[in-house]
Parts: C-alpha cells; sequence; structure tokens
C-alpha cells in the first residue's frame, strides 16, 4: 500500500521524461476501487499522444480503453473520469474479470 | 496537470518526502503539498489523515469532490550483522514489503550463497550509512553483538530519526551498551528509544522465533506511531 521503489518502470518518471522529450501525455490514475480490483487507488498509468503507455490501472483489462480515450483527452486538453465495471453494457470488452469496479480520472499534462 | 507540478512531485518523491497531490474533481485543478505545508489548507484534517494511513482516496466536501493522492516512501529495513537471525528475518522483511539492506563487514558472514537475492554489503556501517539510507521512514536493527560493528550504526539511526531503532543483546549487554553511547555523546534520551532487548515478549527461542519478534516490533511501531506521515 506504500508507494514502492522509485524504478525505471515508474509511471510518473516516465511522463516526466516524456514530457522532457516533447511528447505529449496524459496521466491516468484510479481514484475510487469497490470489490476486488487489480490495481489500488493512487496506480498511474501515462500515455502518449501516439498511444504508448507504461504503468498500469488494472491488470492489463482496461489499460486499452484508458489509452484510448486519454489519446482524447490530451486532444482536447479537458480532464475525464472513466468507470469500468462488470456491470458495464460494455464489460466484455473492457470490463473487469475480477468483478470489481473502478473509477479512473485521465488528465493531459500541460506545458 | 501541469508539468511543474509533475516536476516537483518526483522531486519530493525521490528526496523521500511524505506529499499530498489534491485534485478538484470538477475543475481538474491541483495542488501538491508537502506533509509539513497542510497546516491551514482548507482540506488539512483530511490531508493529514491520509498523510497518517498512507491511503489515497475521494473526499466529498461542500466544495465538490477532491481526490487526496498521498506518496509516502517505501519503507526501509537496514540490519547490521548478516547472521543466522538475518537469514530468518530476510524474507521474512520482504514478506512484508521492506526494502532490505544487510551490512556486515565479516565477509565469512557476509556471503552472496547466504543471502541470494537480498541487498548485501560486505562493508563496514561507517562505509555504507548514509542520510540517503537512514531516515524517518527506515528501522534499524543491529545484531552482530559486536560493539565495533554494532554501536556506529545506532548512533547513526538514532541521529537520522530512524522509526525503529533495535540492538540484540542481553540487559547486561545493553547496560555496556548504553555506556559506550554516552560516551561518544549520544542524547541520554535517545538512547533510551533503542529496544533492547530486541523484538515483542513471545518467548522466542530460535533464530527463526527472534526474526518474527524483531519483525512484529517493527510492525508494531510502524502502525501505531504514525510513522507513515511523519514529516522531516
Amino acid at each position: 500500500m506504500t508507494e514502492t521503489s522509485f524504478e525505471k518502470f515508474d509511471a510518473l518518471m516516465v511522463a516526466q521524461n516524456w514530457v522532457n522529450e516533447g511528447r505529449k501525455i496524459a496521466i491516468a490514475t484510479v481514484v475510487e476501487t469497490w470489490g476486488s480490483a487489480p490495481r489500488p487507488t493512487g496506480s498511474h498509468l501515462v500515455i502518449d499522444s501516439e498511444g504508448n503507455f507504461e504503468g498500469s490501472v488494472s491488470g492489463g483489462c482496461v489499460e486499452g480503453a484508458v489509452v484510448f480515450d486519454a489519446v482524447d483527452a490530451i486532444e482536447s486538453g479537458k480532464p475525464t473520469m472513466l468507470e469500468f465495471g462488470v456491470a458495464d453494457e460494455t464489460a466484455w470488452e473492457v470490463g473487469l474479470s475480477c468483478g470489481g469496479r473502478i473509477k479512473v480520472y485521465v488528465e493531459p499534462v500541460t506545458t | 496537470m501541469d508539468r511543474s507540478l509533475l516536476t516537483s512531485l518526483n522531486e519530493a518523491r525521490a528526496a523521500r518526502r511524505p506529499v499530498a497531490v489534491i485534485t478538484e474533481l470538477e475543475t481538474g485543478k491541483k495542488r501538491l503539498l508537502l506533509s509539513t505545508e497542510v497546516t491551514g489548507d482548507s482540506l488539512e484534517p483530511q490531508i493529514s489523515a491520509r498523510l497518517t494511513s498512507g491511503k489515497s482516496g475521494v473526499e466529498e466536501t461542500p466544495q465538490g469532490d477532491h481526490f487526496i493522492q498521498v506518496y509516502i516512501p517505501s519503507v526501509r529495513l537496514v540490519v547490521i550483522g548478516a547472521v543466522h537471525i538475518t537469514q530468518a528475518l530476510a524474507p521474512i522483511a520482504k514478506a512484508c514489503e521492506f526494502d532490505l539492506t544487510i551490512v556486515d563487514p565479516r565477509t565469512a558472514f557476509a556471503t552472496p550463497e547466504r543471502f541470494e537475492g537480498y541487498s548485501l554489503h560486505a562493508d563496514w556501517p561507517e562505509e555504507i550509512l548514509n542520510a540517503t539510507l537512514l531516515d524517518p521512514f527506515t528501522a534499524l536493527v543491529a545484531v552482530t553483538h559486536d560493539p565495533k560493528i554494532d554501536d556506529f550504526p545506532l548512533k547513526a539511526a538514532l541521529e537520522a530519526g530512524c522509526f525503529y531503532v533495535g540492538a540484540l543483546g542481553s540487559r547486561k549487554t545493553h547496560a555496556k551498551r548504553v555506556a559506550r553511547l554516552l560516551d561518544a555523546g549520544v542524547d541520554q534520551n535517545a538512547i533510551d528509544t533503542i529496544h533492547s532487548p530486541i523484538g515483542l515478549d513471545i518467548g522466542a527461542a530460535t533464530p527463526a522465533e527472534i526474526a518474527v519478534a524483531i519483525m512484529a516490533e517493527i510492525i508494531e511501531k510502524l502502525r501505531n506511531q504514525s510513522v507513515l506521515g511523519a514529516s522531516k
């Protein structure tokens, strides 16, 4: 539950490096979880405008959808809130197989 | 999120300083507060509570929903002495998700075979321990039984404000240790915080049981004394 080691694949360090390289990026963060969620509140995924990403907000279940919306957020410059769960109509595509629900906040990084 | 906030956040994390980032979910506005800067903030009680618990989450307030994310340094354990107890302690510490460092200048003890997969230094503590390794999110235990090896790290850990400092030895051994540390200029109040005899009193008899007692005592200190929200 504590912030673990400061390593090469740390999403926020990757985010900073990408911004320094001039890439346009967004950061996605798990802000709420219900039931069994694969990644805890506070987990980060960083995405660039090309759809490259590092980190995780789930065990790989919803990253695709988050990346898709993050690219939009980078273009629009506006943050957005996403919600995923098995009750979703789109569950088959981007649901959490573990049965939990998560809210993911996606925000572009402005320079 | 502004680029400068991202940079400040990474700087604070790299420096192992506890930090909170507050996001107004309606507007997307963000602010970053070091644990030393929370006083006077409109969400001071909520932020302080989350810095103490180490848990991030959404707070519903009359001013709208706020996401408070806290970044707490990982908890470290530095063990002085690559002894039998340490061989039992290492996997327990790892299971409890502590960042573990083992230091012992005696190369007969500090062998890679005995501590495969762990961060092991066959050096004098004087050469290894410094401000980047010892801080308020670090526990230090000295288990060599040898004052030449144990005394320096105990003094250094007390000076660095480590949240737990423990030393192996009987009450008699510890009394001698206290006298030496006083001679070395260590404050009596600081010396009094050293846990010795080390570990919770569970009647531990074997090296593995002593390791359990030590780890339990460290966790008790960590969870009951707001170490996670400690600020420096």
